[in-house]
């Protein structure tokens, strides 16, 4: 159930590259989501016009305050107001939690794999199979351009974490996209992938994985796309 | 459901002197994008295995080959699509077939009353009846007069355009008709049973 609309106070906002950011929100009626799942944001003008757009939870399921992490698209409406106008203690309004599709209780093995802003659902998959104690259950493959892209960059990182660089040399890997024999070691016999980020990157990964045998079953896509998310 | 709106602090939107009358309330338009939203791979499907198939409460349950759904006469769709997650595309031309006249050809039962739309790729959507009817909604499989892409539904997808656009179910494989309401994939997971673009009926509940 996506819950009424409500009003949730910025208590944070944290830089996560040049181009991210996550607010901390204080949430008027608090929810607890499933890890994976969105809020839509709608923001309200004085003269009845509104825009809406949804953004992945980033934080960890039952935490007190609820973490949205937002690309700045230039030219977005949304994105752009909330990195050039927001501040700490400014009001905006939310509804949710949404999506069941793309949502993973932490009950099973699953494997993530996020480029550029599609790591923000992922991570909370990350956090809360940390916080349960339950590392083993969730593997991350991430795919940023450069180093300073890499979200969560002080967090992520961990010995079930593997972060590709397609723009840049990393640690005698060259530069370049995400490649089979970068999946092969993270893929698991079962358990839901879930794939995440522009709908080339879904693409392209879904490929690499139906090649590497993961029946297509198993994958869930998310995309993210210039519509806001 | 309406509920009172809150003014967010130094937001005073974009280029709305312009806002089109087209356009539901929450919706902006796309222009020339076409944005791809979809939750499961996207499958190759190859137009010599492709079939529709119309069953449930029907007289004849009915199924057509690529070659006989297009020999059927054609129908064409000119106007607006709208989708959930907020874009909207105006001025749109889809060609294919009328489902009026795929139900004629299956004959409808009297208590039919809902349609489940089946995927190749085991998506399901459900909806009212007469919100597939009465030159509402079609299959279709040109775009804007181009072949309709893989990402986009292609071979074929249903077109139900006054209705939110994941109703119109990409790769579509058939229509199950029943008498009661049964929720397809995204209603399952919260979205609203109708999805009236204009009414924002966007989650259950709404």
């Amino acid at each position: 159930m996506a819950g009424p609309w409500q009003q949730a106070t910025v208590v944070g906002i944290r830089r996560e590259t040049p181009t991210a950011t996550t607010f901390r929100l204080a949430l008027e009626r608090p929810f607890t989501h499933v890890a994976g799942q969105y809020v839509v944001l709608r923001l309200s003008a004085p003269d009845g016009y509104t825009a809406q757009r949804d953004y992945s939870i980033s934080s960890v399921p039952g935490s007190p305050e609820l973490q949205i992490t937002v690309e700045h698209l230039p030219g977005g409406e949304v994105s752009e107001f909330l990195h050039e106008v927001v501040e700490v203690g400014d009001e905006l309004e939310l509804r949710g939690p949404i999506g069941g599709h793309f949502a993973w209780a932490a009950d099973g093995p699953a494997l993530g794999i996020g480029g550029g802003s599609g790591v923000v659902p992922l991570m909370s998959m990350l956090r809360q199979a940390r916080a349960t104690g339950q590392e083993d259950l969730f593997r991350l493959v991430v795919s940023v351009r450069r180093p300073v892209d890499l979200y969560f960059a002080a967090e992520i990182t961990g010995p079930r974490t593997t972060v590709v660089h397609t723009r840049q040399e990393v640690a005698g890997r060259a530069a370049g996209r995400l490649t089979a024999a970068d999946l092969a070691p993270a893929l698991g016999p079962d358990g839901p992938i879930y794939v995440c980020g522009t709908p080339p990157f879904c693409d392209t990964v879904t490929e690499l994985l139906t090649g590497l045998g993961a029946a297509t079953a198993r994958i869930r896509v998310e995309r993210f796309g210039p519509t806001g998310t | 459901m309406l509920s009172a709106v809150a003014i967010t602090r130094g937001f005073t939107g974009r280029g709305r002197a312009a806002r089109d009358p087209r356009l539901p309330p929450g919706q902006y338009d796309a222009g020339r994008d076409w944005p791809v939203l979809h939750a499961e791979s996207t499958p190759r499907l190859a137009t010599d295995r492709w079939t529709f198939t119309i069953e449930g409460l029907v007289d004849r349950p009915t199924s057509w080959t690529w070659a006989e759904i297009r020999a059927l006469p054609r129908s064409r769709y000119s106007g607006d699509i709208h989708c959930v997650t907020t874009w909207s595309k105006l001025a749109m031309t889809f060609d294919g077939v009328s489902v009026d006249t795929l139900l004629d050809a299956a004959g409808v039962r009297p208590e039919a009353r809902f349609v489940v739309a089946t995927a190749h790729t085991g998506y399901t959507t459900n909806l009212p009846l007469e919100d597939v009817t009465g030159g509402k909604a079609w299959v279709v499989w040109d775009a804007d007069g181009s072949p309709l892409t893989t990402e986009h539904g292609g071979p074929a997808r249903l077109l139900v355009p006054h209705l939110y656009f994941w109703k119109s179910a990409k790769w579509v494989s058939g229509l199950r008709i029943g008498a009661e309401d049964e929720p397809g994939f995204w209603e399952r997971n919260g979205y609203h049973d109708r999805g009236d673009p204009w009414l924002e009926q966007r989650y259950q509940g709404d």
